[in-house]
């Protein structure tokens, strides 16, 4: 107990700060009348730029806490800040959107800053009980946000089907936990790493403990088999909550998998890699075919989130420093451009997110040619062209798993992701080529949206074209990974 | 390693055993069952039941027991404390602190929020 030191808080001051924050937007949200809600967003976006402020502190004082639970490395402030830096962005999306739909509750913004608590810690921590509390934490803030328009039927049954589902893997990967605890008699990463790497022939039971936890956090970042939730889960949710939930726990989830199985569990080599290659090559098909077949946008971008997974399955594959920095770059290309996509839908969709089909676009390159632009460069990088982040994103995937010798796999991502192209494509055909007036009513776009849509497409352009200084973080953050 | 799980298989094994040998040995045993209104009927001490078990009640009830079930929590987390409150020192009473100020502004937002309210 005496061991506790101020210098452990330092280390988590940017967790501390942001469920401070929280636990003041709760008790605040009572006493705002109705119409000044919105007041309670900007205080948890001046929450996260806090958090910011003090990652930024915490970034010089590398180091463990509370005996060797929580790390503050390159590794987790680059997920961190990805991490801080989605929050923000889907909060500056989601002022207005609240207010349209009638559902501008405090509620919202406090439950978005405990879910990005609850990621922080799946990025910062290496103890494995500590990064479940960290996926319990976020898990069950999302599954109230997904079903945060309570008069709405299809976000109740997002919210119930996303809980049930997501409470039945979150219960694999805690057992996963149990048998690695059963079989080394520790839960501290690294401990553990020793203590398996001791053993010369490591027992049959660590690769159930290791399917087991795999199937947790597989189910998290909607990869193949276990992405049946996912289609309807994006579909019904507001469309700032897709936003958050489509890439902040599926990043900390990675975050997570890459820790524990490409440092921990290094020595399983060979059970894992296949487990991983199936596992990616699945998810590409499968996430690719299906969009193909979608009509409305939420759906096509659902499986469109799969396909990604399964490209960043891809890396963690390939292992090493290559794989890993080039999973971490992806991971921040894919928030950038699947944040901006979503936000866009939700301010195109109109109130109540009546006009979420394809064909709903039609016309939109010609009476807003702005939004139009910004959703083409979107549905551009996502489907990899150059010049764009997404491009760039892929090249170092894929060069990273060519290097290693994958190339059967490089040969499926590729070909998925050219067929991914007629899919983003549509969408753009859809908007300058048909003719029609956009079924949603114009209303012109609030300026936080604004904001956050430049970050998003600016961010696009910038990492596609000059990824010099990222790429070099993404490479620090994954040298102590081997 | 896997020995170590062995005493667990025994277990479930009779487990599982032990409520399926005394069904299949009562089978012979006990006198033959002929179902009469008064042995069907639900056990109620002796009284016969009022109305079906299976009532709707008022989804009030619903609030009043996560609150209950909030503040229980709480107590139960008081008594370990408590108990090593010596030891725990200064430390744990910070800690503790903080965790009772959390749920005081739960408490707040709950009566702010017109919960404890019987509408």
């Amino acid at each position: 107990m005496s061991t506790v030191q101020a210098s452990d808080f330092i280390c988590i001051l940017p967790q501390i700060i942001l469920s401070g924050f929280a636990i003041l937007v709760m008790v605040f949200e009572p006493f705002v009348p109705a119409a000044r809600r919105v007041m309670l967003g900007w205080f948890a976006l001046f929450a996260v730029a806090s958090a910011g402020a003090a990652l930024a502190w915490t970034s010089t004082l590398p180091g463990t806490a509370f005996g060797g639970s929580v790390e503050a490395s390159f590794f987790s402030i680059f997920f961190m800040a990805l991490f801080l830096l989605v929050a923000a962005l889907c909060l500056l999306g989601s002022f207005d959107y609240l207010a349209r739909d009638h559902v501008q509750h405090g509620e919202y913004y406090a439950l978005i800053l405990m879910a990005t608590v609850g990621m922080c810690f799946m990025a910062s921590s290496t103890e494995l009980i500590l990064v479940f509390l960290g996926l319990e934490i976020s898990s069950i803030s999302t599954y109230i946000l997904a079903g945060f328009k309570r008069q709405d039927a299809l976000s109740n049954e997002s919210a119930l089907k996303y809980f049930l589902l997501g409470s039945f893997a979150t219960a694999f990967f805690l057992y996963g936990i149990a048998f690695v605890y059963g079989l080394s008699g520790t839960t501290n990463l690294t401990a553990l790493a020793e203590r398996i790497h001791a053993q010369s022939s490591p027992p049959i039971m660590l690769w159930v403990a290791l399917l087991l936890m795999f199937i947790g956090l597989a189910f998290k970042v909607s990869t193949a088999p276990f992405h049946v939730w996912t289609p309807d889960v994006y579909q019904g949710a507001p469309a700032p909550v897709t936003a958050f939930l489509s890439v902040g726990p599926k990043a900390a989830a990675f975050a997570v998998m890459l820790r524990v199985f490409l440092v921990t569990f290094a020595g399983e080599g060979a059970v894992l890699f296949w487990l991983l290659w199936i596992s990616a090559a699945l998810t590409m098909i499968i996430g690719n075919l299906g969009a193909l077949a979608q009509t409305n946008v939420k759906r096509m971008l659902a499986y469109s989130a799969i396909a990604h997974a399964g490209y960043v399955l891809v890396g963690l594959a390939t292992g090493g420093e290559e794989g890993s920095a080039s999973v971490m770059f992806y991971l921040l290309v894919y928030a950038l451009m699947n944040v901006g996509a979503f936000l866009l839908i939700a301010h195109l969709a109109g109130t109540g997110e009546h006009w979420t089909n394809i064909e709903d676009f039609r016309g939109l390159g010609f009476e807003r040619p702005g939004v139009a632009a910004c959703l083409t460069a979107l549905m551009l990088s996502l489907g990899g062209f150059p010049t764009t982040a997404g491009f760039l994103g892929k090249f170092y995937l894929f060069r990273a798993a060519v290097g290693a010798g994958l190339t059967g796999l490089t040969v499926i991502a590729v070909v998925t992701s050219v067929i991914s192209v007629y899919y983003y494509l549509r969408l753009v055909v859809v908007m300058y080529m048909q003719e029609g007036t956009p079924q949603a009513p114009s209303a012109p776009m609030p300026w936080p949206l604004r904001v956050a849509l430049a970050v998003c497409v600016a961010g696009i352009f910038l990492l596609g074209l000059f990824p010099g200084n990222v790429l070099t973080l993404a490479h620090l953050a994954a040298m102590p990974l081997p | 390693m896997l020995n170590s799980y062995g005493p667990i298989v025994i277990f479930f094994i009779i487990a599982a055993a032990f409520p399926i040998v005394t069904l299949w040995v009562m089978k012979f045993i006990r006198p033959k069952f002929i179902p009469t209104p008064e042995k069907v009927m639900p056990y109620e001490c002796g009284i016969t039941p009022e109305s079906d078990a299976r009532g709707r009640y008022t989804v009030r009830f619903y609030i009043v027991a996560i609150l209950f079930v909030i503040f229980d929590v709480e107590t139960i987390f008081l008594f370990p404390w408590a108990v090593q409150f010596q030891v725990l020192g200064l430390f744990g009473l910070v800690e503790m602190m903080v965790f009772l100020g959390i749920l005081i502004v739960g408490y707040i937002w709950l009566w702010k929020r017109g919960a404890l309210e019987w509408i």
